[in-house]
């Protein structure tokens, strides 16, 4: 498997995120530069890290949708393509319209920096695999914009088409519905505000983190 | 555009006195100018010359076997083996904290990040050691929120993790809180930039954000007493840009790599001035500047604002001409500004120009060098043991559950959840009790890092405050399995003209040098901050530690936490030294009497004890303020279990004596233990056993539950 991050000015959790991905891989995590306009052939599961895009200026998410590397990722989407975007890169993800619904301002107005623990909603993907259904997991987050929001509609269809990934145990931002994790409809792109690349390795204080890399890894190899 | 003309009210607002006005007109045999006024008042005035502290500071050890660079560049660096090395310093913001909470903790955490990666470090870690006034002053919860978002704001989208650090509430801050913020990072050693220039003719670069009127005069500001008109110096207070930082590390360290750098300075405290004059002074060469390509965000800006500018987020540099190309297109890349601004000269001038106009020609080895230096009177004072001293009657476990009810001994998580403490996927200890950890990619080496000082203790006895700081910062990173390499001191103190002041300074800066020559912990950077008082009052002597300890072998390390059935030793002597302990600030209004008396010999073998017995023990947690009470507590919250200790009296429960810890292990591990431990001559005893659901302090207890409700919420409930 060959997975690629793509860079943009302000991701912080990019190297993390690379480092993840090649734990399991056993090769170079490739690195894309957001001035860039393609993504390279072969890859086959693209990584948007977190961070703070552009500083999370005009609202998180935005400026970095306008970068010319997020036009060659939608239709990498709609090619059929793997995205994981984790924090920042599921907002990027909602901000392209990729993935519905969008992330406000946490409810208590503050920075949350913690474990929480998570419920696993729909462990059919390449992600979750590794994972039994309503499986308690424990994972990081650290946002300041993790509060989902999308109409009842949209949340509906999610139930409905089983596209929530993940639930909060003990939702700490106001999302709705205490929704984690988002999948679009075909599966294949997971946006979620928890941080599995933090959660790897036992001396980081857990492994739930590396079983959504086992997964992939072994799904898509 | 004219400049003003030189009186005596505008040489005094610069902060200068008679003899320092006096000793410029010696050296220029002229008038200055107005620009040349505030270079001189920029480099002259306390924040930036040291001229109070310089005598004392010079008395600090300094070296050391791993010592790669000392105080005087812009952090300290440490060999850590492996070709690597730790770049570290800690730096106050108070000053600006107070006047306007917010940017001005987000600026100094931007500070002193710069600090680490103008040597060719990314940083690792953060830290902050954060002081208010009591909670009930009007103005401390507003001044907590906006300091805690500021160093979360800048510190979370910089992408840097802030694993540790101390905050406390007293009422000689009422007027004047600290925030000090602490950075490490990593370099190889082979690949360490300094700012000393070399070569002539060579190019001086401008890099990163765009220079405006924020910050004119800070340093100046950050040199002198508040009164009741602060809210006018807000214009003084820089605005920090987290993104442009982040930005501005990723090319600082591209370029580095492309060999273009020759040296490099931050553009911190005085700005422009500051960092050219320094670079010129270390490579002893002159510089020249032609402010008209300095990069601009405000329109009409004179030379002498744009000489005193504090803008955030800038760097200058000494480049090699030859790879000026290569240089600029990583600038380029990263959407920064890049401009070359002037050059080196071989004469010794500070040249400075602008409109085709010289604005100022100063002599630029006495900018630095003939700074004046003041040896301030100073008396010693310290407060005697008392005689009769009344040891307060009330029960053991009531007593704990008052101390864990006051904000400055609860649990401080609502202070580090608003801090990223994971970015970078390497902490293997955050924050919450004791030293964090970080491990040092690639290898399986990590690097602990704490801050600590006891304000009450310096207060009361200055010598044994400053010898105490250092030697607990040490138990810190000895309990997590760490070997003490070196710190950096940050000394916040009040007003040095006042020769108690100074006697403050003066005796906590001899008890600090003892304890690091005895431990051999080298201070390897520094900060010092003076007249933090408003209206003549002072606040507590606060000269923080920041210290950082090796671990060699992750698989070596104390991991914690102590396990059911795990019986708990107490290393060191049974205490009961209960004066200026934390019970008493807490359950009574007695503030006088003596610290405890730190002997750094039982400190240094109580260590090593620790640091030789690891194998054997399940956990560790040295003992500070509330004795073994506060400390076995803290050890069960991080067990989630309960603690049985052995009936006893109130001074052995709360009693504050130095040099010791608790440690935690199996039974059979236990007697291995205090075998070793009689045979080196330690002082060790089995005083109680984890599991269960109770505190129990002798015969007295209450549900552990109720206690950690307790703890976990009495900051945010005196917050709210």
């Amino acid at each position: 498997m060959k997975a690629a991050v793509i860079v943009f000015p302000g991701s912080n959790c990019d190297r993390d995120l690379a480092i993840a991905f090649e734990k399991v891989t056993g090769t170079k995590t490739k690195l894309i530069w957001h001035k860039d306009a393609n993504i390279p052939n072969g890859i086959d599961i693209i990584g948007i890290p977190g961070g703070f895009s552009f500083g999370d200026y005009l609202r998180v998410g935005a400026i970095a949708a306008q970068s010319p590397i997020c036009k060659a990722l939608v239709d990498y989407v709609n090619s059929g393509g793997y995205v994981l975007g984790i924090c920042n890169g599921f907002q990027i993800l909602t901000e392209t319209n990729i993935l519905p619904g969008t992330l406000m301002r946490n409810q208590g107005l503050k920075y949350i920096c913690s474990e929480i623990e998570l419920l696993v909603e729909n462990n059919n993907t390449a992600f979750t695999h590794g994972f039994q259904n309503k499986q308690n997991i424990k994972l990081p987050i650290a946002h300041h914009d993790g509060n989902y929001f999308a109409d009842n509609e949209t949340v509906k269809s999610l139930n409905d088409k089983n596209c929530i990934a993940f639930k909060y145990t003990k939702n700490p931002n106001g999302s709705v519905d205490d929704i984690a994790g988002v999948l679009s409809q075909n599966k294949r792109v997971l946006g979620m505000m928890p941080h599995p690349e933090r959660l790897n390795d036992q001396s980081l204080g857990g492994t739930d983190g590396g079983l959504i890399f086992g997964a992939i890894e072994s799904m898509l190899s | 555009m004219s400049e003003p003309a030189i009186s005596e009210e505008l040489i005094a607002a610069h902060g200068l006195n008679k003899d320092e006005y006096q000793r410029i007109l010696n050296l220029l045999h002229r008038t200055p100018t107005f620009t040349e006024l505030g270079i001189f008042s920029a480099m002259w005035n306390e924040h930036c010359s040291y001229k109070s502290s310089k005598k004392w500071l010079r008395t600090l050890p300094t070296t050391g076997k791993n010592v790669i660079c000392g105080p005087g560049e812009n952090a300290g660096i440490v060999d850590i083996g492996d070709g690597q090395a730790v770049v570290f310093k800690m730096e106050s913001h108070n000053h600006p904290s107070f006047i306007e909470p917010y940017q001005g903790a987000a600026t100094g955490m931007g500070g002193i990040l710069r600090d680490v990666f103008t040597m060719g470090a990314r940083p690792i870690a953060a830290m902050n050691s954060l002081s208010f006034g009591e909670l009930s002053h009007p103005k401390t919860k507003s001044l907590v929120s906006g300091v805690v978002e500021g160093i979360g704001g800048y510190g979370n989208s910089f992408g840097v993790p802030t694993i540790g650090g101390e905050l406390r509430f007293d009422k000689s801050y009422n007027g004047n809180c600290l925030v000090n913020a602490f950075a490490a990072g990593l370099v190889k050693t082979d690949k360490i930039f300094y700012s000393a220039a070399s070569g002539i003719g060579m190019p001086v670069v401008y890099l990163g954000a765009k220079t405006g009127r924020d910050g004119v005069g800070g340093a100046t500001m950050a040199s002198a007493e508040f009164d009741d008109n602060i809210e006018e110096k807000r214009p003084t207070v820089q605005v920090g840009d987290p993104f442009t930082e982040k930005c501005l590390m990723e090319a600082t360290l591209e370029l580095m790599d492309t060999g273009a750098v020759i040296s490099i300075q931050d553009m911190g405290a005085a700005g422009l001035t500051c960092s050219a004059v320094e670079m010129g002074d270390k490579g002893n060469l002159g510089i020249e500047l032609n402010l008209d390509n300095v990069p601009i965000r405000e329109e009409n800006m004179t030379a002498y604002e744009m000489m005193l500018s504090e803008s955030q987020e800038r760097m200058l540099m000494v480049l090699d001409p030859e790879l000026e190309k290569e240089a600029k297109e990583v600038f380029k890349k990263w959407d920064l500004d890049f401009a070359i601004v002037g050059k080196t000269i071989e004469e010794d001038k500070f040249e400075v120009w602008k409109d085709g106009e010289i604005k100022a020609s100063l002599p630029l080895k006495a900018l630095s060098g003939t700074a004046p230096e003041y040896d301030r009177p100073y008396i010693t004072k310290t407060s005697k043991k008392l005689k009769n001293f009344e040891v307060p009657r009330i029960d053991a476990i009531s007593a704990l559950k008052r101390l864990l009810q006051n904000p400055n001994f609860g649990s401080k998580s609502w202070v580090y959840q608003q801090y990223d403490h994971m970015v970078m996927a390497d902490t293997i200890r955050r924050p919450g009790t004791g030293a964090g950890i970080v491990r040092i990619h690639k290898t399986s080496k990590a690097l602990a890092f704490t801050s600590h000082v006891n304000p009450r203790y310096c207060q009361a006895d200055p010598f044994e405050g400053g010898k105490q700081a250092v030697a607990e910062a040490y138990r810190n990173l000895v309990s997590v399995g760490a070997k003490p390499l070196a710190a950096t001191d940050n000394l916040n103190f009040g007003n040095p003209e006042k020769p108690e002041i100074m006697g403050q300074f003066v005796n906590c800066i001899r008890g600090i040098s003892e304890a690091c020559k005895y431990l051999n912990v080298p201070i390897v950077s520094g900060n010092v901050s003076l007249y933090n008082e408003t209206d003549g009052e002072p606040i507590q002597p606060t000269p923080t530690i920041g210290a950082v300890g090796l671990i060699e072998d992750l698989g070596n390390m104390i991991e914690g936490p102590a396990q059911p059935n795990d019986v708990l030793i107490l290393i060191g002597e049974q205490g009961n030294h209960l004066q200026q302990s934390a019970i008493m600030s807490v359950i009574s209004n007695n503030s006088n009497g003596q610290p405890p008396i730190t002997d750094l010999e039982k400190e240094k073998r109580n260590g090593e004890f620790i640091l030789n017995s690891i194998s054997f023990m399940s956990s560790c947690k040295d003992l500070g303020q509330g004795g073994i009470a506060l400390g076995a507590f803290k050890m069960a919250i991080e067990a989630d279990i309960g603690v049985s200790i052995e009936e006893k009296d109130i001074p052995w429960y709360f009693g504050e004596d130095q040099g010791r810890y608790l440690v935690t292990s199996t039974t059979s591990n236990a007697l291995i233990l205090l075998e070793e431990a009689r045979n080196t001559n330690i002082d060790a005893r089995i005083i109680g056993s984890f599991g269960g659901k109770l505190i129990k302090l002798g015969k007295s207890f209450l549900q552990y539950d109720e206690l950690k409700m307790i703890y976990s919420k009495s900051l945010e409930l005196a917050l709210e």
